[in-house]
């Protein structure tokens, strides 16, 4: 079956851009109550428990409250850039989910329907450059405030962002050279195993690239600005920051848009780490359309519809590892979360990216064809690297806390022994 | 159809933005409208089967190097009114010559008999050849990594002189 063309292409992807944005909205509203009743579980309290069943629909009431509470405009603010940085905030997220694969293709009597908004050549690239423009949203809305406060906040949440984007791609590099192809679904069927066409790894690359996925983790955790590395908003007692002098939709819409993130990088995750919309243990759903159109596998609507029920089981389990990490780990403070993220992180995984290369160079030389067993080496390969980072990270010598602090570097001596590092 | 469409939007947004870009009088107006630019001709290029140069047009300029601006000049401006750029008669006087001077010569490409001007055309046989063939990221990576290594290198030398020189500079201060 010959991929989809004319007219109907057009009409396909157009319902597909209004079926995965209501989708991705919708999972929005679903996550925070999920993080709010998640909360409460942790705490040991009920969370929202008085709008509908369960609190469920306590969104909606949350949505109704933003939508008829005044708008302020705060006295000092420049108005096109307090009103665009909003706007800003949401759009990195949403429209990165253009180029997710969410499912098996899908046939129909036009043709075969890609379960993806635009398959870009460049998708892995497109990820990186999108991605980049979120720190508009926050620089923006933090200068265009007009108060001190917000502008520290919004340089404090920009700083962050823009040190961990460097972490965010390089850990990702490793992969591009495993999988040879920037094409998103073609990351995708690198994980799965198929009888015909180009050798593929059938694995998730999670476990060839332990390490690799540990730091996209990490790295998403800190651009997503959530615990341990929420300082941009550190409400309890740094006034919030770039979002301060925001009201009701608007400051809503930061939410959202942080939300937004949330779920974009956990489906980045299970694209890149966690096989996609693979479903595991089964090659029936094994389906790959070659960048040249050629179709491998047999694709079925009701292989579509299991592969997306697969992906969206997996990147939920990990928003909710992203929440019950918020609610487990206290935060870094500002000059550990710098440390880490320079002084660590990017040597860390400059290192990585070598020894992978290397290793790679390695495993050709030796003659070792693409498949489980190139997987399994890396595999060893990255426990070995994982122990020594871990060994590493607990020694307390990366990220120090204030009492260990050399006299070279005591510009703010409140030495109150709060030792973070460690067992975190 | 769709294809001179497409070019006559993304030129015609390039262009507006370049000159809403330079009549501003707030900077930071200056860097978002340059921004815009930057988004144009990355769509441009996309148009010209140049993926990856479209892209990495978005991550340096766009991301990286427009943030960079955007913090030095929320940081340099703060409290200060926007003063002029031209000062005085004779300063309008200079821009004003130089202005005239760049139309002129932009428009002797137009009329004169300077060399044709560059059409607008989807990539070559030879190009879809090689992009099949090596995809997207070797048509750039293997002349970069091969052919060009030598020249490479000796940019990323020249650059890191640049930033330790930078540092120098700004350390020398605190001595």
């Amino acid at each position: 079956m010959s991929p989809i063309t004319g007219g109907a292409f057009v009409v396909a992807t157009l319902a597909k851009a209004g079926l995965f944005f209501t989708v991705l909205i919708l999972s929005v509203m679903l996550s925070t109550i999920v993080e709010r009743k998640f909360a409460g579980f942790i705490q040991d309290r009920s969370g929202p428990n008085r709008v509908g069943p369960w609190g469920m629909l306590q969104v909606i009431a949350d949505g109704i409250k933003n939508i008829i509470k005044e708008e302020t405009m705060p006295a000092g603010a420049i108005r096109p850039f307090f009103l665009l940085a909003p706007v800003l905030a949401i759009l990195p997220a949403t429209i990165l989910f253009a180029v997710i694969p969410f499912g098996a293709p899908l046939p129909t009597q036009w043709g075969l329907v890609e379960m993806i908004v635009a398959d870009v050549p460049i998708g892995f690239l497109y990820i990186l450059a999108i991605g980049s423009i979120g720190v508009y949203g926050v620089a923006l809305g933090g200068w265009a405030s007009g108060s001190k406060y917000s502008l520290l906040g919004g340089l404090r949440g920009s700083a962050q962002m823009i040190s961990y984007e460097v972490a965010l791609a390089l850990s990702l590099v490793p992969l591009i050279l495993l999988a040879g192809d920037v094409r998103v679904p073609e990351i995708v069927s690198m994980q799965q195993a198929f009888t015909a066409g180009p050798a593929t790894y059938s694995t998730w690359f999670l476990f060839p690239l332990l390490v690799g996925a540990f730091f996209f983790f990490v790295s998403g955790l800190a651009e997503t600005n959530r615990l341990p590395f929420d300082l941009p908003e550190a409400e309890a007692e740094l006034v919030t920051g770039y979002h301060t002098e925001y009201s009701a939709m608007k400051f809503s819409m930061f939410m959202i848009g942080e939300f937004a993130h949330v779920i974009t990088i956990a489906a980045l995750v299970t694209v890149f780490f966690l096989g996609g919309w693979d479903i595991p243990f089964w090659t029936g759903d094994n389906i790959r359309v070659l960048s040249d159109g050629t179709l491998i596998g047999d694709p079925t609507w009701w292989k579509t519809v299991l592969t997306l029920g697969a992906f969206s089981i997996k990147a939920s389990l990990v928003v909710v590892i992203f929440v019950w990490i918020r609610w487990t780990l206290p935060r870094f403070r500002y000059d550990q979360l710098m440390d880490l993220g320079w002084k660590f992180m990017l040597e860390a995984v400059t290192v990585y990216i070598l020894v992978i290369a290397l290793v790679i160079l390695g495993i050709e030389a030796v003659g070792i064809p693409k498949g489980g067993w190139y997987a399994f080496v890396l595999f060893l390969v990255n426990l070995g690297l994982g122990s020594v980072l871990l060994f590493a990270l607990d020694k307390g010598t990366l990220i120090r806390g204030a009492a260990r602090r050399g006299p070279e570097d005591t510009g703010d001596s409140d030495s109150e022994g709060n030792t973070v590092e460690g067992k975190a | 159809m769709m294809y001179d469409f497409l070019f006559q939007f993304f030129a015609a947004t390039a262009i507006l933005a370049g000159v809403i870009m330079v009549t501003r009088k707030n900077p930071v107006s200056a860097v978002i409208f340059l921004v815009v630019v930057f988004f144009a001709t990355s769509g441009m290029f996309l148009m010209l089967d140049a993926h990856y140069i479209a892209a990495i047009n978005l991550i340096l300029y766009g991301g990286a190097i427009m943030v960079l601006f955007l913090f030095v000049i929320m940081l340099l401006n703060l409290g200060h009114t926007d003063s002029e750029d031209l000062r005085g008669p004779f300063g309008g006087l200079i821009g004003g010559a130089v202005a005239i001077g760049f139309l002129g010569l932009l428009a002797r490409l137009l009329v004169g008999d300077a060399p044709a001007a560059a059409s607008v055309v989807p990539a070559g046989e030879a190009l879809r050849a090689a992009t099949a063939e090596q995809g997207i990221i070797g048509v750039v990576a293997r002349p970069l990594f091969g052919e060009y290594f030598m020249v490479l290198q000796v940019t990323g030398v020249l650059l890191l002189a640049a930033i330790v020189g930078t540092i120098l500079l700004a350390q020398r201060k605190h001595a």
